[in-house]
């Protein structure tokens, strides 16, 4: 469970140009915003477009630093987006637990995420596919799905540029990068980053979107929740 | 001994007069010499100018001690056939052949079979038999006719058949020896038959009634056999050549459990085994795989080296397999618990293994930090199958010699939340940069043929290159982290200064993806 994305803007609300005006906004209940997730780890999709590397940041504060992390990244994923920087992805707990593995392609990447949920000594299972490759079909992530459940390892699949087809995920997710806070030393700088995420698709929970920020050791919520019907019309966009 | 080997490897003729010589305090001492040269006069022992002043025309070689001590080593591992217990002691061999002579048809035969074999290989031996070690050791070295004189019966507290022998044949260091012959003891029979009091109280530091305790066997000399390390292999052979390719997996199925027992028998894990399939036509076919902590576990090793195994190709057909732990890591006796249930470290240890056998070491990877201000530098990978106390080892080194003498660099900063991107690309990518002064910010950058309007921006963090690794011509780098209209952050640099005297313009690259 996400303890700290805070939403800053919801629904249709984009992003306010000047961020100064973000303020977080209380969530549905009346107590801090949750953020959906699934009560038992499984497989969650991810999507984000390539030249935008935000999606990483909402994505780490949901992994469990319960043991090791592998990451498993397609080569294609690695030339066009980049490796992944151990001393970038800030907590030093986590940066001796990864394993990363490159992946030849689309097969090897999805092979070697099934291998990692079997074992239930790791924390998290993240897998960067480029595109959309013929192997990654419904049976793939449906087999991902459940080796997940079965072992009770919280798996992402993030889909760089790949289009949102059939897919055997609980919940899926679509991240743009959104202006960051503001940042309170200086004013030029980019402050605490922030997301455009759309929840598209989610067991037992109501799509939505929102724009979300991660504080020091808090998500929260600036703006209240988006209806259904937003979420809809983004998906027949995509 | 040294001769005979030499004289296989060398160009020179059988019969020239040769000294191997080593080097003493005073100049050259033979070593060894050829039966010719002996001939001449020339003894070992005796300096090489001594000889020489006898007969110039003999021809000095330096000797080789170390590949005759190799040679002796390799000589124990063969005379393993005769007996389990092989020592070497010095220039010689000893066995314990207790319980092993009706083997090969009694005492006589064994030294006769040892004789043969030796002269095959161009060796000349001196053999004995003993009930004792040190009385062995004398009869080979003393014994006018070794052989013959060794004692198939066991040696009287007496020691028959050794009273003829001169006193050097007890082993006692040269001056020992040097009193007793003056004194008029020139055999051992002659020591033999002074008292033991006497001889003990006279030659109390010289322990020379130990050495005739030892010669009679009243005192124990124990044999300490050379290392008996046999190889971690199992093996299967086969008796009509298998061609089909599951032979391979079949066989594997067989040899791990025999592999297995043999590693918990000595409390050994593997680290990296080898799968022999030897072809009928005489050639070998590989497959050999890593764990990344030591196993013994059949299941495991079974899954990593199956696909392997029914990779190998059998051509003609294979007729044997052999399983090989060529490298094995102490592991203990471990039961986590009642119920089988593997440890989290083994489990990744595991997952490890798996993915690095079907993808390779260097493709399975956990990071490694670096003492580095450069940012590809600050964080190496290396491979999850490799034990990270090697590296670790490296850097407490480093920092144990400390800075001053040290040029690893400062150690790594603080890990600062934030301030280094999620992502790097594995080379820089060159962007053109729009900025308001050439020193200033910059406004705008294109990056694969979009452009990216720069909002905000932090900057520049200024990492200088590496002098004492990087080639001079390196130039530093001001990195900014910006952020474009949308949201998307970046890490970009600078690279090189205006008028730095290291190439023209500065040229500007986008190295880094932030979360």
């Amino acid at each position: 469970m996400a303890k700290g994305l805070s939403l800053i803007a919801g629904g249709a609300v984009r992003a306010r140009s000047d961020p100064a005006e973000y303020r977080p906004v209380i969530g549905e209940s009346g107590g801090p915003f949750r953020l959906p997730a699934p009560s038992t780890p499984t497989l969650s999709e991810l999507f984000a477009i390539p030249r935008d590397p935000g999606w990483s940041g909402f994505l780490l504060p949901q992994v469990n630093r319960g043991g090791p992390l592998l990451w498993v990244q397609e080569r294609m994923a690695i030339l066009e987006t980049g490796r992944i920087y151990p001393p970038g992805l800030g907590a030093a707990d986590l940066v001796p637990e990864i394993i990363h593995v490159e992946a030849r392609d689309a097969r090897a990447a999805l092979w070697a995420m099934e291998e990692g949920l079997r074992c239930n000594a790791l924390s998290a299972v993240i897998g960067e596919l480029w595109g959309d490759p013929a192997s990654l079909d419904f049976t793939a992530t449906r087999r991902l799905a459940v080796a997940a459940e079965r072992s009770g390892v919280a798996c992402w699949l993030v889909r760089l540029g790949g289009t949102a087809n059939l897919s055997g995920a609980r919940m899926r997710w679509r991240i743009v990068s959104s202006p960051s806070l503001i940042n309170p030393l200086d004013p030029r700088a980019s402050g605490p980053a922030a997301w455009d995420a759309e929840l598209f698709r989610a067991r037992g929970a109501p799509p939505g979107r929102w724009t979300i920020a991660h504080e020091a050791d808090a998500f929260h919520l600036v703006a209240a929740l988006g209806g259904r019907a937003l979420g809809e019309d983004e998906r027949l966009r995509a | 001994m040294a001769v005979e080997r030499w004289a296989k490897t060398s160009g020179y003729a059988p019969d020239a007069p040769v000294l191997l010589t080593v080097e003493g305090p005073h100049g050259p001492i033979i070593h060894a010499v050829t039966p010719a040269a002996a001939e001449r006069g020339a003894r070992s022992g005796a300096r090489v100018t001594d000889a020489r002043a006898l007969d110039p025309a003999l021809i000095a070689l330096p000797a080789d001690p170390a590949g005759d001590a190799a040679l002796v080593e390799r000589l124990a591992r063969w005379a393993g056939r005769w007996s389990p217990l092989v020592e070497v002691d010095g220039d010689g061999l000893r066995l314990d052949v207790t319980g092993v002579t009706h083997l090969f048809g009694g005492e006589d035969r064994l030294v006769s079979d040892m004789e043969r074999r030796f002269a095959a290989l161009g060796m000349t031996s001196r053999i004995a038999i003993a009930p004792t070690a040190a009385a062995a050791w004398a009869l080979a070295r003393f014994s006018p006719l070794p052989r013959s004189a060794s004692p198939s019966r066991p040696l009287p507290q007496g020691g028959e058949g050794l009273e003829d022998l001169p006193i050097a044949a007890l082993r006692l260091d040269p001056d020992t020896v040097v009193t007793l012959e003056r004194l008029g003891l020139k055999t051992i029979g002659a020591l033999l038959a002074m008292p033991r009091v006497a001889l003990a109280r006279r030659f109390k530091a010289a322990a020379v009634v130990d050495a005739l305790d030892r010669l009679t066997g009243r005192k124990a000399e124990p044999l300490v056999a050379a290392a008996n390390d046999r190889p971690r292999r199992a093996t299967l052979r086969l008796e009509e050549p298998a061609t089909h390719p599951e032979a391979a997996v079949q066989a594997l199925e067989r040899l791990i459990p025999a592999l297995v027992r043999e590693l918990e028998q000595r409390r050994l894990g593997a680290r990296r085994l080898a799968l022999t399939g030897f072809r009928i036509d005489g050639s070998m076919a590989v497959a050999s795989i890593a764990t990344s902590i030591p196993s013994r576990e059949p299941k495991h090793l079974q899954r990593l080296l199956a696909d392997k195994a029914a990779a190998l190709d059998p051509e003609f057909g294979f007729d044997g397999f052999a399983l090989e732990a060529v490298w094995d890591e102490p592991l203990g006796v471990a039961q986590a618990s009642l119920v089988e249930e593997a440890s989290a470290e083994s489990e990744v240890a595991r997952l490890i293994d798996r993915l690095t056998v079907k993808l390779g070491p260097e493709r399975v990877r956990r990071p490694q930090a670096q003492e580095s201000h450069v940012p590809e530098r600050a964080s190496g990978w290396r491979p999850a199958v490799s034990s990270p106390a090697f590296a670790g080892e490296v850097m407490s080194e480093a920092r144990r010699r400390g800075p001053s003498t040290s040029f690893a660099g400062p150690p790594p900063l603080e890990i600062e939340g934030g301030t280094k991107p999620h992502r790097l690309l594995d080379r820089p990518e060159a962007i053109e940069v729009i900025y308001a002064t050439p020193e200033g910010l910059p406004r705008r950058f294109v990056w694969r043929r979009m452009a990216h309007d720069i909002a905000r921006v932090e900057g520049p963090e200024r990492i200088a290159p590496e002098w004492w690794r990087q080639p001079s011509s390196a130039r530093l780098r001001d990195y900014y982290r910006v952020e474009d209209s949308q949201g998307r952050r970046y890490w970009i640099y600078r690279e090189g200064l205006i008028g730095d005297g290291r190439g023209g313009l500065p040229g500007w690259f986008l190295h880094g993806l932030f979360g």
